[in-house]
């Protein structure tokens, strides 16, 4: 009989990533708390290095790839894992760009066996192991019927924006296992944080800024850009009618609130829609506490809402 | 070709009043005149074919050739066109107004969006992480 993914992803090996230990770190501890409530099993991954993020990736792609490819490489090789579950969009991303190159280029799969020689560990070869996100982890293991199960309260009919960011879907051609039919995740329109959401008692709006760009490339370079696209984001979610925008991703977590507070700064545009990791708002849903989600580590405040409808 | 900076000052008013269904025409061809600025600097003359009925896809489509990493305005363009058929259907809805808000602010961060394309990188080397990958894959 073949394994179903609720039996496949009660046991995965659980890759944080450098942003879950820094600013994401409210998404670190829900993740896990999310997981401990459910009886899920999180197995870190041993000694654990950066995915290449972006900034290796668009100077070096094939090291980013070799990178990501370690990652895989000790949870298959050394742990004996099945399945690699990144929360942070930027992990998973090229943890799946990584398995597509070195499926792919041939070119990649050798700069990948020498640098993995060099360093002493054993190449990681494509389809040793299952990479997915967070969202397809809660999804597969527990589903919505069994969150259903499982909530003790719940969201309270909380009106939520789901925005997934950019790098979830995109590009398409490393996400195979997405726009594959019934059941599975859409590319242009993302929905299993809504699924997710919704069976926990939220009531989620018509979003259409779901995957668009949060400006976190122009951090640096053009800081007002960002913050203009953020503050576009935030305007839309609140025209939505929406108290909270969900998130599953680090780095959009972080670029929204910080530029919620820029926007007010800089261009004198006062935002109330709180910003909230999905698994957090799972958390309270399943009735844990506002501390043990992490609530108090985020930026953007939204214990008092959040209190005011019976949650943490 | 209305200016750039111009085309965001209006899409600013709009978002900032509270557009009517009446406007829809208005921000589509903001929307266009977007992504024509995007074409030119790219050395194109912007198409004026339609696709689906909308010469704002058919310049999407035009924009995003050999330029994989466009795509990511592409749910933007839809949504706006989606937008403008709600509110081109049903003009008189209790939500006309919302989805007038909504289809300026998709217009505004599509306007963003390219904006900081263009001003970034040589039209966008940089942006959008997922480029090398697509660019491989052509």
């Amino acid at each position: 009989m073949s394994e179903t993914k609720s039996d496949k992803y009660a046991r995965v090996a659980y890759y944080p990533g450098c942003a879950l230990e820094g600013t994401g770190h409210p998404y670190n501890r829900s993740t896990k708390a999310v997981g401990k409530a459910l009886g899920l099993d999180l197995v870190e991954v041993d000694n654990w290095n950066c995915c290449g993020a972006m900034e290796v990736k668009n100077i070096d792609p094939k090291v980013q790839t070799y990178l990501s490819s370690r990652v895989m490489s000790i949870a298959a090789n050394q742990m004996r894992m099945d399945v690699v579950m990144a929360p942070c969009n930027g992990c998973y991303h090229n943890l799946k760009k990584a398995e597509h190159d070195l499926a792919h280029d041939p070119a990649s799969a050798e700069v990948v066996a020498r640098l993995s020689a060099k360093a002493g560990h054993a190449a990681y070869q494509p389809g040793q192991v299952e990479s997915i996100h967070a969202l397809d982890w809660l999804k597969g293991a527990i589903g919505e019927d069994g969150l259903r199960a499982r909530v003790k309260g719940g969201l309270k009919g909380l009106r939520i924006a789901n925005y997934y960011g950019c790098m979830y879907t995109r590009p398409r051609n490393i996400f195979p296992e997405k726009d594959a039919g019934p059941g599975s995740e859409s590319t242009s329109k993302p929905h299993f944080m809504d699924d997710l959401l919704a069976a926990a008692g939220a009531v989620n709006v018509d979003f259409p800024l779901k995957t668009a760009c949060c400006g976190g490339a122009h951090t640096l370079s053009d800081s007002d850009l960002s913050t203009k696209l953020v503050l576009n984001i935030l305007n839309a979610a609140e025209a939505a009618g929406a108290e909270i925008i969900a998130t599953e991703c680090p780095t959009c977590h972080s670029g929204l609130e910080m530029h919620q507070i820029r926007a007010e700064k800089r261009f004198q545009r006062k935002t109330q829609v709180k910003i909230v990791y999905f698994t957090q708002l799972l958390g309270l849903a399943l009735g844990l506490s506002a501390r043990q989600v992490g609530l108090h580590e985020n930026v953007s405040e939204s214990r008092e809402l959040l209190a005011a409808k019976g949650l943490g | 070709m209305i200016p750039l900076d111009e085309v965001e000052s209006r899409l600013a008013t709009l978002t900032a009043a509270a557009p009517a269904p009446d406007d829809a025409a208005e921000i589509l061809a903001l929307g266009e005149a977007v992504l024509e600025h995007w074409v030119r600097a790219r050395g194109e003359t912007p198409t004026t074919d339609r696709q689906e009925g909308f010469r704002l896809l058919a310049l999407h489509r035009q924009g995003a050739r050999g330029m994989p990493s466009f795509n990511a305005c592409r749910e933007s363009c839809r949504e706006l066109i989606y937008h403008y058929n709600l509110l081109k259907s049903e003009p008189e809805h209790p939500d006309a107004g919302r989805r007038a808000r909504m289809m300026a602010l998709l217009a505004n961060h599509l306007c963003l969006f390219v904006g900081g394309k263009l001003q970034t990188e040589r039209l966008g080397e940089f942006c959008c992480a997922s480029k090398p990958v697509r660019a491989q894959s052509g």
